[in-house]
């Protein structure tokens, strides 16, 4: 128990704080690392969170099932807001705009992806957190090619109804943690799962990423990384909720 | 009471090229496959295809049946891309009206309820606005004056569902965790054309379950098919589950080499055979392996 904590387990971690103090709303974690750290918050901090089985069932740690949740309560849930999603991104760029959709053209893309899917009505009406497991400048843009889940600068351009109930509290990468609480609402880092420098995030990242300056950090000086498990939580997720360790397969070796 | 049951073949017979075409289901689970197979023979072509995506999308624009396609996505759920629709998206091979899957589901449910539009938050801000120019908002005439997307109704020539349960007259039943959105389609649908794994007895139906698994009413259906196995190879809880081995052959196999072995028999009995045999084959490969 005391050896190192891997870098999927502090990504786990980074993905469970998301939802610490959502209280009572569905959280949907999209991906594994994601899945893990909704288990870890309400095994933990956030025990109120609802969680579903990937089909219309709202289920208990245990899997007890709790209540009945089929698509079109999903969907309806979306627009009442009482949710708390982290989707993936194929891109992401500074204000916080994702595509999932396809890559280049949109008329005749180069790579056709899933689709719009949920991302448009997500973002206008609950939190959408994100998670990358490979941070590449492919995936941290300076453009997005087609805008899925709406950013910062478009919600606030697209006018009250659509900023009323926006918010992108957090993205999760394999190298960090990134948040968008600046004056213009761009994207910084707020913290570097440890092991990773800041060079790495910077060459790894397709824009100018806010870092606040050496002395604005906490530690004066010192890059803020994020928080190591505690020893009960390093437990849960080795031995209750990921005992196969499967999270070290999607956070894999280049993420080192 | 009025007997609606008929073959694959009847339904496609009062289908037209360039209709608008709801599909049930959702992804891979609990679509009306064998109906799709039918509709993949019978020629139809120029289609609106309207559709929580899933292979429905890829066998119609692997075929070139496609003139508009009208999804939040398409997927095969255990594997995330729809390889052919992929690819028709690709080359251009049809038009494509790209909403979230909440406007998709408001824009059925306008229709359902001879609406021209619902509103609703999403879309603004996002590229869903840009790619379908011909959206509009409307402001609340309330003193709150909030914008919305006008999500507009989805209305269909013909929806086609797989439901678990159906009897004679129309009534339909699934038995699954998930109606999807299939009384929806029906409702949105000038008519509407059901398969199901077993026709039962009107009577038989409450037995078998709870009331509110009845989710579609004959007054909202056109025909009905029985059509076991008629999901295949999508999911259709409880009667069997997605054959996921299938479905890894549909997704790595070529499409001329996948519609020659599969596809081009002359009706559903003849795909249902040719799946059978091909499973045989790979209990074969297997022992022949040990």
């Amino acid at each position: 128990m005391t050896d190192t904590v891997s870098r999927a387990e502090y990504c786990v971690v980074a993905c469970a704080e998301a939802w610490r103090g959502d209280g009572e709303v569905l959280a949907s974690p999209m991906g594994l690392i994601p899945s893990l750290g909704a288990r870890l918050a309400k095994h933990t901090f956030s025990p109120d969170l609802l969680l579903t089985d990937g089909e219309a069932m709202l289920v208990g740690l245990d899997g007890t099932v709790e209540g009945w949740l089929p698509y079109r309560q999903h969907l309806a849930l979306v627009t009442g807001g009482r949710r708390h999603v982290m989707m993936g991104a194929s891109q992401l760029d500074r204000h916080g705009n994702q595509n999932i959709s396809c890559i280049g053209d949109w008329r005749r893309p180069d790579r056709q992806l899933l689709g719009v899917r949920g991302a448009p009505a997500n973002t206008l009406n609950h939190p959408v957190s994100y998670w990358v497991p490979r941070h590449t400048r492919r995936v941290f843009v300076e453009r997005v090619d087609m805008v899925c889940g709406v950013g910062y600068a478009r919600a606030a351009g697209a006018g009250p109804s659509a900023s009323r109930f926006h918010r992108i509290p957090r993205v999760v990468s394999d190298l960090g943690v990134f948040d968008f609480e600046t004056p213009d609402r761009t994207m910084r880092l707020a913290s570097l799962h440890p092991g990773v420098t800041l060079d790495r995030v910077r060459e790894a990242t397709g824009f100018d990423l806010t870092v606040p300056r050496a002395g604005a950090w906490a530690g004066a000086g010192e890059v803020p990384y994020t928080r190591e498990p505690t020893a009960a939580e390093l437990r849960l997720i080795r031995e209750v909720i990921d005992p196969a360790g499967r999270r070290e397969h999607e956070v894999g070796a280049a993420g080192r | 009471m009025t007997d609606k049951t008929m073959t694959p073949e009847d339904v496609v017979g009062r289908l037209r090229s360039g209709m608008t075409l709801g599909i049930g289901g959702w992804g891979s689970r609990r679509k009306p496959m064998a109906l799709v197979r039918a509709v993949l023979r019978a020629g139809l072509t120029d289609l609106t295809v309207v559709s929580y995506g899933g292979p429905d999308v890829g066998l119609l624009a692997a075929a070139g049946r496609v003139r508009r396609l009208v999804a939040p996505f398409a997927t095969l759920d255990s594997i995330p891309l729809e390889p052919h629709f992929r690819a028709a998206r690709q080359c251009a091979a049809f038009e494509l009206t790209e909403l979230d899957e909440a406007m998709f589901m408001w824009g059925l449910t306008a229709a359902a309820h001879r609406l021209p539009f619902l509103p609703v938050r999403t879309a603004l801000g996002s590229d869903v606005m840009r790619v379908n120019p011909g959206l509009r908002t409307v402001v609340s005439p309330y003193g709150d004056g909030e914008e919305f997307v006008a999500a507009p109704a989805l209305r269909l020539d013909a929806a086609l569902v797989h439901m678990n349960r159906a009897d004679p007259s129309g009534n339909g039943q699934y038995l699954g965790p998930d109606p999807y959105f299939d009384d929806l389609f029906c409702e949105a649908a000038d008519a509407a054309y059901v398969s199901c794994e077993r026709l039962v007895g009107t009577a038989d139906l409450a037995k078998e379950a709870a009331p509110q698994t009845l989710l579609l009413k004959r007054h909202a259906v056109t025909g009905v098919v029985e059509a076991p196995n008629g999901a295949h190879f999508t999911s259709c809880a409880p009667d069997y589950d997605r054959d996921e081995n299938f479905q890894k052959l549909y997704a790595a196999t070529g499409w001329p080499e996948f519609a020659d072995r599969f596809l081009a028999g002359s009706d559903e009995g003849a795909y249902q055979s040719a799946v059978r045999t091909w499973h045989e084959e790979q209990t074969g490969e297997r022992e022949a392996e040990r």
